[in-house]
């Protein structure tokens, strides 16, 4: 794993290892804490069974423990989430229109592709549309999705960190070929972006990249 | 089939057992027009076990397809139609019936010591209507046009544009949940009408503490799913528009009303699991359950917070940031009574005489694999990390663990724990041990890989 493509990525697997972190370990307790009652409470071994009724001070504890740990996984996955909901100032805004079953990009010089090309260390803006059904756009590497819905507009904010190409992948089921509607995003050095995106006429496979 | 448990041999002599018909007819017709609860429940028995083997090997052939990219064995036409019809027989028609129709309609009129449930009339009818509803579903299939392939969440707008058969396999979700209304309707009034003198509700059996919260959430939420299927029927037929963006509506709309209903139905089929657990712990331990009130309490809990958090399944549907992070938030909460369970559970064992016998070993089973459901669900409850992992593999092990792992396994324990009871003999102990080995060891090989498709970005619904 190289560095992080995004600065949310950093965040977003931080949440991801404290939640998967804390259930590992209440889900080996719980499971080491049942196997070894069946062992030691086993009927071979002739114990006499206890009627225990409850414990309020045991029932306490495992709500007001709990309670604050899904608090604490709600808060940092609600702080983490608001990095990528709060507009950056002055985003570079690319349309995206999803379609059964494609995705297309529009520049703001009026510059079509079906990849789609950014700048890095720029936020990145995407206002989509779909022209059909439901669709979702996905890219998996930045830890980042919405969805894309007819008749209505929904947004996508990232600022890329390292030059590549990440997929990008539909998640939202949309019919025969879905399984098929993928596509990429190019992080490029800025000069490279700005060479592509003002040469309308080189096919976009031809760009050279510096990475 | 029927008649195979007809003939059984008789080893209770009871006077009211349903051995002997409790009608004029004998034969197939005393099964078919019987107002017994406990035949009821069995014929409920015969129908969802075999829809159950069906939509398994739909889930086969799904997966021989996915063993090597490309084409295997399928197009992808066939492959988008059998993970819905995988989806809509295991959710409609096995797991939603599952326990409440066959060991709800058995056992709670037994637990609380009634004759029958109190509308047995209408007990028989919904038998017959979801058998009328899973006929609608079979003949959707058929019929020119193709099986449906709209996955059974049935998302508008594809949902309406899709030239499959989806108003006929719509119409037989709408019928089977009239089904669940009427046996809802038929529980809580037994229980609240029919315990026999001296039980309160706190005197109870779990199970019927589990079967009672479920009921109430058929009753109420599954209206809901009918309105919005009559919705979605009606768009296609007249184009309305009241989802359909093309002409004006709402999709988003549409994902609120359905899982209004779609996300309470989920506690529809695990809460009388958890009911189920907490007969068979204390009867294998040997003692007392741990924390009765707590248990009971916490299904009502379930139920009644399990409403309030539907739109968990919306996080990346382009719904307000603010409806966002308050569903987020709740459904943090609802995860709280299933653990109080669990932790009941588990300390049930202490200080018990424990003879881990097959449901038991289900039991163990379960307390693992629906731990692991529910601490994934952590993950899908916490917005940045659902955001990343929605409509992946992640989902699907999720679900298949809280769901197969859940309330599968304990349809497995249930079978065996009352098997005694229901035919008059002992399963074989020996396969019964072996089938909870085969089963964990498969089970994980399935699903345990899904959390990694899923956490490394893998869509779901891809061929």
């Amino acid at each position: 794993m190289g560095p992080a493509p995004t600065t949310h990525v950093e965040s977003v697997d931080f949440v991801m290892l404290y939640i998967i972190g804390i259930s590992v370990v209440l889900l080996l307790g719980i499971t080491a804490t049942m196997i070894y009652f069946v062992f030691k409470y086993n009927r071979k071994k002739g114990h006499q069974p206890v009627d225990i009724h409850g414990n309020m001070w045991l029932e306490v504890i495992w709500i007001v423990i709990p309670t604050l740990l899904v608090l604490s996984m709600f808060y940092f996955g609600y702080t983490s989430f608001r990095e990528i909901r709060e507009i950056p100032s002055n985003p570079y805004i690319v349309k995206v229109t999803a379609r059964m079953w494609q995705f297309s990009f529009e520049y703001k010089n009026g510059k079509k592709a079906d990849t789609l090309y950014v700048p890095v260390n720029t936020a990145i803006g995407l206002e989509m549309q779909s022209m059909d059904v439901n669709h979702a756009f996905y890219i998996p590497a930045f830890r980042i999705k919405e969805d894309i819905i007819h008749g209505k507009t929904t947004h996508l904010y990232f600022t890329p960190k390292q030059v590549g190409d990440y997929d990008v992948a539909c998640a939202e089921y949309c019919g025969l070929n879905h399984s098929a509607m993928y596509t990429k995003v190019k992080v490029l050095h800025d000069n490279d972006f700005y060479k592509w995106l003002e040469r309308p006429g080189v096919p976009l496979t031809k760009i050279q990249t510096n990475n | 089939m029927a008649n195979e448990i007809a003939a059984l041999p008789v080893r209770e002599a009871g006077n009211n057992f349903y051995h002997q018909s409790t009608n004029k007819h004998t034969g197939i017709l005393s099964w078919l027009l019987t107002k017994d609860h406990k035949r009821i429940g069995l014929m409920y028995m015969i129908a969802i076990m075999t829809f159950f083997v069906v939509g398994m090997i739909i889930g086969l052939l799904m997966r021989l397809e996915l063993i090597a990219p490309g084409r295997t064995i399928m197009n992808a036409q066939t492959y988008n139609t059998l993970f819905t019809l995988h989806g809509v027989i295991m959710i409609f028609l096995f797991i939603i019936p599952g326990l409440p129709a066959i060991f709800g309609n058995f056992f709670l009129p037994i637990q609380i010591g009634a004759a029958d449930v109190a509308f047995p009339r209408l007990n028989l009818l919904s038998w017959y209507i979801y058998i009328i509803g899973a006929i609608l579903v079979l003949v959707s299939l058929f019929l020119p046009g193709g099986p449906i392939d709209t996955g059974w969440t049935f998302y508008i707008p594809y949902s309406v544009r899709s030239t499959t058969n989806v108003s006929m396999a719509l119409f037989a979700a709408f019928v089977l949940g009239f089904s669940s209304i009427l046996t809802g309707i038929n529980f809580v009034t037994t229980v609240h009408r029919l315990r026999a003198p001296g039980m309160g509700f706190f005197k109870m059996p779990l199970f019927v503490w589990a079967t009672y919260a479920t009921a109430w959430i058929q009753i109420i939420a599954t209206p809901v799913v009918a309105i919005t299927i009559l919705l979605v029927i009606i768009e296609r037929a007249f184009g309305v528009g009241i989802f359909d963006p093309a002409l004006g509506g709402d999709p988003i709309l549409f994902q609120h009303m359905f899982w209004i209903y779609s996300h309470p139905a989920v506690y529809i089929m695990i809460l009388p699991a958890m009911g189920v657990v907490s007969e068979i712990i204390p009867t294998f331990s040997r003692r007392t359950i741990f924390g009765y009130k707590q248990i009971a309490y916490s299904s009502l809990a379930i139920a009644f917070i399990g409403y309030l958090v539907w739109a968990h399944h919306m996080f990346t549907s382009g719904m307000s940031d603010t409806a966002r992070w308050i569903f987020s938030l709740l459904t943090f909460i609802v995860a709280l009574p299933s653990g109080v369970k669990i932790f009941n559970w588990v300390a049930t064992m202490y200080k018990g005489s424990i003879d881990p016998q097959a449901p038991f070993l289900w039991v163990m089973n379960f307390i693992f694999l629906f731990s692991i459901g529910g601490l994934t669900g952590l993950v899908l409850g916490s917005l940045a990390t659902d955001i990343h992992v929605h409509d992946t593999y992640f989902v699907v092990a999720h679900f298949h663990y809280v769901m197969f792992g859940g309330t599968g396994t304990i349809f497995f324990a249930a079978l065996h724990y009352w098997f005694p009871k229901m035919f008059g003999k002992m399963y074989n102990k020996k396969f019964a041990n072996a089938a909870v080995a085969l089963f964990f060891i498969g089970f994980n090989m399935l699903f345990f890989s899904k959390i990694y498709y899923g956490l490394y970005g893998n869509a779901e619904k891809i061929l």
